[in-house]
């Protein structure tokens, strides 16, 4: 049987070189086996996480029987929605802002906003801790009160990421379609809940996965800013970690970094199921 | 003065629109009538648009009043004046089906729940996408897309429709058909429509009356056939078509007869009429291309002067140096004596007329006493 001879490779299509090949191959192990490598001794019927004995379920069981861990939990997800919606409210009203008006000093203030992005993570939890410190902040309050201060620390580095997500949005907004909802009777009111919020609505949604996951996973600020009533999944997981790595803490891991990629992956197909429909304006 | 006349619409009275120091729209005065199809013509950036988007309501005059109907709109905002407008990119909203869309506008008019059904169905069957009502934007092509606009628009009876360069988005061939249709349209609505547009064929082909702009200033205002054949000046003679100018002065002012000597033709220009008011040093003359006829020039034949014309006017002689054939019609462009080219225009009335002349062919070229137009300005 003839075999049809493969075309020479061209000049830009590196996907077909080996040594690139074998490189890529490299780079996804380097960067996928540790995680691996946690999924599946999270899944190890044994004490011991170097030596693989069997399967089972026992570890995800006694996670979700541990008090601490529920609890930590339930912290985790309540600051979540909370910072969330905060975040989306103050990021969409700052992104419109900076798209809508002008004013003096906006491409300055404009740099400001990715400030909390770009500052280091340890730096925002010291000044927030000494923030809530000179605030004097009470530190007995009941519970869930007693979270507002990691909720307003996740906001602080949170929101920016939703602004800069509707702002990119808000870009390819066509203003004829303000101006015809204007024509054809509509208030100012009724003309940016009737057009332009829809249209930012992939932003608002993507900003929101965006918002949600990075509180949920956030260790650094929330560590400083956290007192011993508000202990998140994170930092539970870390002090799991301080006495040894169980299966458990494996099994925590797993759970934290599915709830975080499935959000992840969900944000990203917003934007780019949207970003498509966007062009039909 | 009131805006109150029966049979005017519009009434624009000394506009004015600047920004800072930018000059838009410059001291314009104009009266469009009712039912009228209207066109605001110019090159991009002469503040056509700015004018179209303060009669819309979404630019304010610096100066001047703007009237709609009697009722000076100067100072009310979009959304509650007797105008709706068809954009440039179509604006329509993308969330929306057609029906959707089209309806969009009637909730403010406080229709009933029954007569808006009635009334969009029907507008969407004056633009013959009535069997299209549940489609998103995002499945139509940008012509049935445009259709979905103008619905939306005709939907709300407006006194008056504006349509931000119609056509521009449109290919080739749709854009000859959108013409017809859009005109008959018109007449089926009865709605007086402003178009503008930097097109001049589309203005001369469906407007009854056109305003040519430059710089924010009006520079004429006439129906199409008065633009090209009896332009203002030198701006909208060559804006609207293609024209020879010459500049020369007028060496004979009769009421019945004039000549203007052009060096620059390297000639007289005959005209068979009065050139009435003609003054000042310097004169342009204007003859449109397909007003010049091209005559072989054979060895010995005499100068082929046209007979409405004294001996020596309105002839010139000289070689073809360019040809651009169009199908319908060839384009000529003849080289005179003194270098300065003319062009001319011959349509192809039979199968072989564009072998009647070729590169380097020594011509003449004539033109009849009521072809060319004096020009002041």
């Amino acid at each position: 049987m003839a075999r049809i001879k493969a075309s020479p490779r061209a000049p830009l299509d590196y996907a077909r070189a080996l040594p690139l090949q074998l490189w890529l191959g490299v780079v996804l192990l380097f960067l996928y086996l540790p995680l691996l490598v946690l999924f599946v001794f999270s899944f190890n019927d044994s004490r011991r996480t170097t030596v693989w004995r069997g399967f089972t379920l026992e570890w995800y069981g006694k996670l979700f029987e541990n008090e601490g861990i529920r609890d930590a939990m339930l912290n985790s997800l309540l600051i979540a929605v909370a910072c969330t919606v905060l975040s989306v409210i103050l990021g969409a009203l700052m992104a419109f802002m900076f798209w809508r008006f002008k004013f003096p000093f906006k491409s300055g203030l404009e740099g400001g906003m990715s400030l909390p992005i770009v500052v280091p993570e340890i730096c925002m939890g010291v000044a927030l801790l000494i923030f809530f410190a000179k605030l004097n902040w009470p530190n007995d309050l009941p519970w869930p009160v007693n979270l507002t201060p990691i909720i307003i620390a996740h906001v602080t580095f949170a929101f920016p990421f939703v602004a800069i997500v509707v702002r990119a949005r808000l870009e390819s907004f066509n203003r004829e379609l303000e101006a015809a909802a204007l024509d054809l009777g509509a208030s100012q009111w009724r003309a940016f809940r009737d057009v332009i919020v829809p249209h930012m609505g992939p932003g608002l949604i993507a900003g929101a996965l965006l918002a949600f996951t990075l509180s949920l996973d956030d260790f650094v600020i929330t560590f400083f800013v956290g007192g011993p009533g508000s202990v998140t999944f994170p930092v539970k997981i870390y002090s799991m970690v301080r006495f040894s790595v169980t299966p458990e803490v494996n099994a925590a891991s797993t759970v934290l970094i599915v709830i975080t990629v499935v959000a992840t992956a969900l944000a990203l197909r917003m934007q780019s199921k949207f970003a498509k429909e966007g062009q039909g304006s | 003065m009131s805006g109150s006349d029966d049979d005017v619409i519009i009434r624009i009275e000394d506009v004015t629109k600047r920004w800072g120091k930018v000059v838009g729209v410059d001291r314009v005065s104009l009266e469009i009538r009712r039912g009228e199809f209207f066109a605001l013509l110019g090159p991009s950036g002469c503040g056509k648009t700015t004018l179209l988007r303060m009669i819309a309501g979404f630019e304010m005059p610096t100066e001047g009043k703007i009237w709609i109907d009697g009722q000076d709109v100067s100072a009310v905002p979009p959304n509650k004046r007797p105008v709706n407008m068809v954009f440039q990119s179509y604006a329509v909203f993308p969330h929306l089906t057609v029906y959707d869309n089209v309806a969009y506008g009637l909730q403010f008019d406080n229709v009933a729940k029954a007569d808006q059904y009635q009334r969009v169905m029907k507008a969407l069957a004056d633009v013959k996408l009535d069997h299209l009502a549940e489609r998103k934007p995002d499945q139509m092509s940008g012509g049935q897309r445009q259709r979905v606009a103008l619905a939306r628009a005709l939907v709300k009876r407006p006194k008056v429709l504006l349509l931000d360069e119609p056509l521009s988005a449109l290919d080739a061939k749709l854009r000859e058909a959108m013409r017809f249709e859009l005109a008959e349209l018109q007449d089926k609505v009865g709605i007086t429509f402003v178009m503008v547009t930097h097109d001049q064929d589309e203005a001369l082909a469906m407007a009854s009356r056109c305003a040519v702009m430059e710089r924010g200033r009006l520079m004429q205002t006439a129906t199409p056939a008065n633009l090209y054949e009896f332009p203002a000046n030198r701006f909208v003679a060559d804006f609207i078509g293609s024209v020879n100018m010459f500049e020369g002065q007028l060496i004979a002012d009769e009421p019945d007869h004039a000549i203007v000597e052009s060096p620059e033709l390297g000639g007289k220009i005959y005209f068979d009429h009065g050139v009435s008011g003609a003054s000042g040093e310097k004169l342009w003359v204007g003859v449109r291309p397909e007003k010049i006829e091209l005559v072989k020039k054979l060895e010995g034949a005499p100068v082929p002067t046209p007979e409405d014309s004294p001996e020596g006017c309105n002839v010139v002689a000289g070689v073809i140096h360019q040809i651009s054939y169009l199908g319908s019609e060839s384009v000529y462009e003849v080289k005179l004596a003194n270098d300065r080219i003319v062009r001319v225009s011959r349509p192809n009335l039979s199968r072989w007329d564009q072998e009647d002349f070729t590169w380097d062919d020594p011509v003449w070229l004539r033109w009849h006493g009521d072809s060319p137009v004096l020009l002041q300005v």
